[in-house]
């Protein structure tokens, strides 16, 4: 149960709603399906009907995929994608939520429990049997893209290397401690279980522009709770992390940098507005010195202080910014510098959403309009002629790359390419 | 960490007159950033571009209509402007949409004269440019007509249309057409999802041209796709086998988002910067020059420093100017100084709403080359300049294009801001 009074703030935000249609225009899930009436209708307009302790009104809010673009394109600062949370929360709440929705919630369990025996868990996610049996009894969509284990633990070699006792691949042993800056970077559990080497290649790049990365053991942000509605667990989870990540925050400098966008979204604003977490300390001081890598980045550039001695990338790739970092309010760093790499020719794309939405894609009932919302990206892609896609959050690219068949790279992957710290010059993107 | 990021232009606000001087900034070599609190006027103004209409009497030439306004009124922010500059803009604009993202799509009319189309009630308003989707619905061409609504479509009233277009002396008819949609009600972006889709539109198109008398027109709402609306067109009347015309609709506007892709694109490729939702909260001077503005992004301010700013976020309508409850009127983003308030002893209102309200008229004072008053390196564009009255005179959009055109005119001018941003 939310916490009125803390709720009321975003919800007063519908009182600016001017009934302008801008939200409509702009939802990808009401473009591709008719049963969702948009993001007005299910939230400013639907709110004024919620009464507290009463039935939620319209089950058709849980069509809402919580992108988040309602939000970015309201002209007078409605909180739509916030409102709809709730309302979403509520409506599940009511109906219960089933055991497929706690478990595919719950990255830092399915991490624990597939890292030792990622051979036989990423056969058993290639059987097609198992994929049938798994839609029959949970309801997971047989050819939703499901991540493999990556087998090891990010943490466990990042650790090591802290320790000076392993080098990480492409990073050279630590320079001298004196002035250089701090960040501790908060990795994610996509890092952390499926995709180790992108947070290698983030600690190596900000170790090459003279950062000392601090790794503090971490679990989850609470997102696919919360997105599902399970808002006391998510704030639980939520809180713990900000603790821990808060503890490294002793001086007025340091900051916190991840690369799953999604993530630090969630430790940005939504924690804090979704989950009515305003009035939580530390949250709060983790949410101000949240930085993606991409925004501290290019923030560097900006002022001169990001090393350019990029070789060039022959390729020709394109770039997508999923609707999560597009939440970030940040514009689209990640293509700013891309743009700084010789010879690598950018093809900024520009269609809303891949579709996946963090877990709503990989839902039996929710398969086909996320794939329906995706189809305008991967025709973009396919017709783009490009060797790979660049895009910052995990989910889209599994999601682009199951589209498409087109690898899939986060953003850091070409600038280490381009910084020579990485000699393999491979996309490590999970093609299906 | 004091993090800030650094153009050599930022434009606030992404309706019509920003997106124009922003694209127009950046296809001039400039660094541009866009920043703005949401989506801006496009989406819900009927995607035409009115340069001047009325004076108040119904004006058949906008360029001689300027002369007159002008000789009249040299305080008009079309004063400031001038009529070339306008003529430029509006050629400028009719090649970015036949280049724009939409194949085939493009816009007729000019300066000379005005066209006049139908609007939803029927009645015929005038248009210096219009998407040539509207092109068939020109009062010249216009005959004998069918007005086509739905029931689906509660925002379109046919028969209201044509009733009008009856007194306007057109030989008008209405028809409704029952569509087939998953859901009852819709709105005409919903409608012109499905119609971009070849095989629904070929149902349509089946359904429909029984319906139709020899001779005849068809006006539809605007609802000719969003995705490529120049087949839709030529695919309806082929089927069809007559011209058909778009008439504008209540918000969401498709001809108005079509405008927005077709300045948002022009943007992307002249390598411009958009941020959405991303609301100007504050701002540092030094001395007679803004030096920075600050955005609420998610979790912490993002400082963005330029040499030049174009403020470009509208007037009373999007809340960038405002009146709060001790009568005291402020432009809200950089607190720049207003002209054109009524005096404290005339009238601010008058009784009926669609009077001209004196206080509409209120701005951000400027001068030549829409410079901020006080400020050297502010730009004003659009609906935030004062002593226009767009509703009456029909002028919204061609001030908007035409302003923002000139605020990027005055910066580029200046050849290499960063060196003149030193002296």
């Amino acid at each position: 149960m939310s916490d009125p009074a803390a709720f009321e703030t975003v919800r007063s935000s519908l009182d600016h709603c001017v009934k302008c249609t801008i939200c409509e225009t702009s939802c990808p899930v009401s473009n591709v399906w008719p049963l969702f009436p948009g993001p007005k209708y299910a939230g400013p307009q639907s709110e004024r009907y919620r009464v507290p302790d009463e039935p939620s009104v319209d089950a058709s809010v849980d069509y809402c995929s919580g992108c988040g673009i309602c939000s970015q394109v309201c002209p007078q600062g409605v909180k739509i994608a916030e409102i709809n949370a709730h309302a979403r929360e509520k409506l599940r709440r009511q109906q219960g939520v089933g055991l497929r929705d706690r478990i595919i919630t719950r990255p830092t369990w399915l991490g624990r429990v597939g890292t030792p025996v990622a051979g036989v868990m990423n056969r058993s996610m290639q059987s097609s049997a198992l994929r049938v049996l798994a839609e029959k009894l949970l309801g997971i969509h047989r050819d939703a893209p499901l991540p493999k284990f990556a087998g090891r633990r990010f943490s466990h070699r990042a650790h090591a290397h802290a320790d000076g006792s392993t080098p990480m691949p492409g990073v050279g042993a630590p320079e001298s401690q004196e002035a250089r800056r701090r960040v501790v970077y908060f990795h994610g559990c996509a890092t952390e279980y499926y995709e180790p080497w992108v947070g290698e290649q983030v600690v190596a790049v900000l170790e090459h522009n003279g950062f000392e990365v601090i790794i503090p053991t971490q679990d989850c942000c609470g997102l696919p709770l919360q997105s599902n509605g399970l808002f006391g667990a998510a704030r639980h989870v939520v809180l713990k992390l900000a603790q821990t990540l808060a503890a490294q925050l002793q001086d007025d400098e340091t900051i916190i940098v991840g690369n799953a966008t999604s993530c630090t979204l969630m430790l940005k604003r939504e924690a804090r507005e979704i989950l009515s977490l305003e009035d939580d300390p530390a949250l709060e001081l983790v949410s101000e010195r949240t930085y993606d890598i991409c925004e501290l980045l290019l923030a560097l550039h900006h002022s001169g202080e990001l090393k350019t001695d990029f070789r060039p990338i022959a390729e020709t790739i394109a770039y997508q910014a999923p609707c999560q970092q597009q939440g970030h309010l940040i514009g689209k760093p990640a293509l700013d510098l891309l743009k700084l790499i010789p010879d690598l020719e950018v093809r900024e794309l520009d269609a809303r959403c891949c579709g996946i939405a963090g877990t709503y894609g990989l839902k039996a009932e929710r398969y086909e309009i996320a794939m329906a919302v995706g189809r305008s990206l991967f025709d973009q892609v396919q017709g783009s002629g490009v060797t790979s896609v660049a895009c910052d959050s995990e989910t889209c690219r599994w999601q682009i790359t199951h589209g498409t068949q087109c690898p899939a790279a986060h953003p850091i992957h070409y600038l280490h390419r381009a910084y020579g710290l990485d000699e393999s010059h491979r996309v490590d993107a999970q093609a299906r | 960490m004091n993090l800030s990021l650094d153009y050599d232009a930022v434009v606030i606000g992404a309706g019509t007159a920003g997106l124009v001087a922003a694209t127009r900034l950046a296809q001039a070599g400039i660094n541009v950033c866009v920043l703005a609190k949401g989506i801006g006027s496009t989406h819900l103004a009927p995607g035409t571009i009115d340069v001047l209409g009325y004076g108040p009497e119904p004006i058949d030439s906008p360029r001689e209509g300027l002369a007159a306004l002008l000789s009249a009124r040299p305080d008009h922010p079309y004063g400031l402007i001038g009529i070339d500059l306008v003529s430029e803009a509006l050629d400028w604009f009719v090649t970015t949409a036949a280049a724009g993202p939409f194949d085939g799509y493009s816009y007729i009319g000019g300066i000379e004269r005005n066209l006049l189309l139908p609007n939803p009630l029927g009645v015929l308003r005038r248009s210096a440019l219009v998407p040539a989707t509207m092109a068939a619905g020109e009062r010249g061409q216009l005959r004998r007509v069918c007005i086509v609504g739905t029931p689906s479509l509660r925002d379109f009233q046919a028969s209201l249309c044509a009733a009008n277009l009856q007194m306007a002396g057109i030989e008008a008819r209405a028809i409704s057409l029952e569509l087939e949609l998953e859901y009852p009600d819709v709105n005409a972006l919903g409608v012109a999802r499905h119609l971009d889709d070849e095989r629904w539109r070929g149902r349509f198109c089946a359904r429909l041209a029984p319906l139709l008398q020899p001779g005849e027109h068809v006006g539809l709402p605007a609802i000719l796709g969003v995705i490529d609306p120049h087949r839709v067109m030529n695919d309806l009347e082929q089927r069809l086998e007559r011209r058909v015309f778009e008439i504008p609709t209540l918000p969401p506007s498709v001809p108005g988002i079509r405008l927005y892709e077709i300045l948002r694109s022009a943007l992307r490729q002249a390598g411009g910067r958009l941020v959405l939702g991303a609301e100007v909260v504050s701002h540092t001077r030094s001395g007679e020059r803004i030096a920075s503005v600050s955005t609420r992004a998610s979790g912490h301010y993002v400082s963005y420093r330029a040499d030049w700013f174009v403020l470009a976020s509208g007037g009373f309508a999007s809340g960038a100017i405002a009146l709060d409850s001790h009568w005291v009127t402020s432009e809200r983003v950089l607190n720049l100084a207003l002209e054109g308030i009524p005096a404290a002893d005339e009238p601010r209102f008058r009784s009926s709403y669609l009077d001209q309200q004196p206080l509409s008229r209120a701005g951000v004072a400027v001068d030549r080359g829409l410079r901020a008053r006080g400020l050297e390196n502010v730009m004003v564009a659009g609906a935030a300049l004062p002593g226009a009255a767009p509703a009456r005179e029909g002028s919204g959009e061609g001030l908007a294009l035409s302003s923002g055109y000139l605020a990027a005119e005055t910066i580029s001018a200046t050849q290499d801001p960063r060196k003149k941003a030193l002296t």
